[in-house]
């Protein structure tokens, strides 16, 4: 882990969250590993305990390896209402999963489920990453992996 | 001058939907039609219009054209601009209502929803603080800081009514006048965490215009004498994080925030925290925890956060809507808001509003119009082949109601008559096709997911709740079990900690008031 990333904030347990997204993000994986965990606890002299009480309450934040790209599918009722189950059964099926929480072997996809993402407008939606996806069905779906397979090479 | 505007509505949808290939390729075409001089393409934020694809509003010709792709776009430039022909099939053609846009009076009598919050949203450029001061933008923080006592700008606040607009609807005004006179540090921060499900009012405010919610917070920093203000909002709002970023650091390099603003003694400025998805940290005590980097655990009140808040001083914590409808009360006076809305709820509400309805979407209307008025005059009616059967106001945590209250005027207090609440204004109409058990099995999920654990009513509750729920759903539940559902959610509304826990009586108590015939086919 690049502990550059940490010296951007002061070590104040303020900045905790802020710490946990960069490195997270910064790490290949999508996830805190426990090196990570100690490093970041040294820095802002904190118990490694209390370190990972914060990362295990968000869900935001992963201590299993993740995919490059993580969907995650909200699955709260406006979605729930519009199809959601069949949305998350369906990215399964497209990706070769057995479920929810599991990433594909190529390391390129980890499918999460998410509690309301804000973008209800479009149900059943999803975020990849930063992105959000609407009014998925199946086609939509398929073509969604199918174009971040193509993708999946390059940095995206 | 341009003699024609043509501005991408910019949101999480359109973006979808893929706004920026649209704009790439429409300001490719009109560089080639050698019109970059007459037409300008800029951004604004979202109006009320919800899975219509990539949506441009053209001005002054006052132009709605939705669902274009890049394809249609050399025939917008061929035939619109260069000829001015709009084309027609790509006009929107049932009656919407455009946002009231100075720039040409006649939209003017389209107008039918009351925009006060959201005003310059799809009116502005949001990342232009220019065009944000152009359209009266930091006058009502320039009166109140240098012709206003704080204890004044408190005063037309409590006159106006405004309450808050996060869920509980307390008096946003009562709330400052307690904090306002406790001496040291104090803080301001804005409850930007909107979780809950079918909610997505703040987003659309804070990518439609961040400028306001930065004035409404430094109008709210000078009234109590706050030396900093934070806005706590979600992690997954990307957009709305860079477009309130860039307002925060456009404000500053304008001499808006930082030290002695407007001249001035006064100095504050604003810092934005990134949650982590975590439901309950839009409790406001939870929040605060957040913010020091702690797990989401609501801390016990009172003392409450007006008192003892963040790094333990006084601190107010309000919601994006409520400190957004603040910079027009300021300018416009507390008797003008009050002419809108009821006597107990005055102002206008911005309710997101989805489901079976034609127009999904985000309204903002007076206090105390009714759910069937929305439906029909706001949302398009219900879809082809859907019948009204329930609807869900104010999130997961609210009541389901049915039919017979479709002419109840939505406000805190008609609602509550029908043990139902306001809540954070989201609205979910189910049709016939919805089963109340599947629908219930997805809320009790939810709480069961958030439910952050600290108190056992809560922890344990949320958790028998969701099984049994999944069983009534799969119609293996007794109806005594079905008693003591009831029982659990009771006794949770008075015993758990916080109102995560307190409030999953809605759901369940309303399901069991208006839909018990329904349930009964599904008891084992």
């Amino acid at each position: 882990m690049d502990k550059r990333i940490l010296q951007k904030y002061p070590p104040n347990a303020e900045n905790l969250l802020f710490a946990l997204h960069d490195i997270q993000d910064a790490e290949k994986e999508n996830y805190l590993s426990e090196e990570d965990l100690k490093n970041i606890a040294d820095y802002f002299n904190l118990p490694l305990s209390k370190v990972m009480g914060v990362a295990t309450f968000y869900s935001m934040y992963s201590l299993k390896p993740r995919g490059k790209f993580i969907i995650r599918i909200c699955e709260s009722a406006p979605c729930h209402v519009a199809g959601a189950l069949n949305v998350i059964n369906e990215f399964i099926n497209v990706l070769g999963l057995e479920k929810v929480g599991e990433t594909t072997k190529d390391k390129l996809f980890t499918v999460e489920t998410s509690a309301c993402l804000g973008v209800c407008g479009v149900a059943p939606a999803c975020m990849i990453n930063d992105v959000v996806y609407g009014n998925l069905t199946k086609d939509k779906i398929k073509q969604i992996v199918d174009d971040l397979r193509a993708k999946g090479g390059s940095n995206v | 001058m341009f003699r024609t505007h043509a501005l991408f509505v910019i949101d999480q949808n359109t973006i979808d939907a893929g706004a920026y290939a649209v704009k790439y390729e429409l300001e490719k075409e009109i560089t080639n039609a050698s019109l970059q001089n007459e037409i300008k393409v800029s951004e604004t934020g979202s109006i009320n219009l919800i899975g219509k694809g990539v949506i441009i509003l053209v001005f002054p010709d006052s132009v709605l054209y939705t669902n274009v792709t890049v394809n249609d776009v050399k025939e917008i430039v061929n035939e619109h601009f260069l000829k001015g022909r709009p084309v027609k099939r790509l006009v929107l053609s049932e009656s919407f209502d455009i946002p009231n846009i100075t720039i040409s009076p006649a939209v003017e009598t389209t107008k039918k929803q009351q925009r006060i919050v959201l005003e310059r949203a799809g009116v502005i450029n949001p990342e232009s603080i220019d065009e944000y001061i152009a359209t009266m933008g930091y006058e009502a923080a320039g009166k109140a800081i240098t012709t206003m006592k704080p204890d004044e700008v408190v005063d037309i606040v409590k006159k106006s009514g405004l309450r808050g607009r996060g869920g509980a609807g307390f008096p946003t005004g009562l709330k400052w006048s307690f904090t306002s006179p406790l001496p040291g540090e104090k803080y301001v921060v804005c409850n930007a965490d909107e979780g809950e499900p079918g909610t997505f009012k703040d987003r659309l405010i804070l990518e439609g215009d961040p400028h306001k919610l930065i004035e409404g917070m430094l109008i709210c920093g000078y009234a109590i004498g706050a030396i900093m203000g934070y806005v706590y909002i979600r992690g997954e709002y990307n957009l709305s994080i860079k477009r309130l970023q860039k307002a925060i650091d456009d404000a500053r390099a304008y001499g808006l925030l930082g030290k002695n603003i407007f001249d001035t003694n006064f100095s504050f400025d604003i810092e934005i925290r990134k949650g982590a998805g975590a439901y309950v940290c839009g409790e406001e005590t939870a929040l605060i925890e957040s913010m020091e980097g702690k797990r989401g655990h609501p801390r016990v009140k009172p003392p409450f956060p007006g008192q003892v808040g963040f790094r333990n001083k006084p601190t107010i914590v309000n919601n994006v809507e409520t400190l957004s409808n603040v910079p027009n009360i300021l300018l416009k006076g507390a008797d003008w808001y009050r002419s809108f809305g009821t006597k107990n709820a005055p102002g206008t509400k911005v309710y997101t509003i989805l489901g079976k309805v034609n127009h999904p979407g985000l309204i903002e209307v007076p206090m105390g119009i009714t759910l069937r008025q929305i439906i029909n005059e706001y949302a398009g009616g219900m879809c082809a082949g859907s019948v009204f059967k329930a609807a869900q106001i104010g999130g997961s945590a609210g009541a389901l109601i049915s039919e017979k209250m479709l002419d109840t005027p939505l406000d805190y207090d008609s609602l509550g008559q029908w043990a139902a609440v306001l809540g954070s204004g989201a609205i979910l109409i189910l049709d016939q096709k919805t089963e109340i058990p599947d629908f219930l099995r997805s809320v009790m999920k939810f709480f069961e997911h958030e439910s952050c654990g600290k108190c056992s009513p809560c922890r344990i509750g949320t958790k028998i709740l969701f099984d049994k729920s999944m069983e009534l759903y799969k119609r293996k539940l007794k109806k005594q079990e079905w008693e003591e559902m009831l029982n659990i959610a009771n006794t949770m509304e008075k015993t758990s900690f916080c109102p995560l826990g307190q409030s999953l009586i809605l759901p369940i108590s309303s399901a069991d008031k208006y839909f018990k015939e329904e349930l009964e086919n599904y008891f084992l």
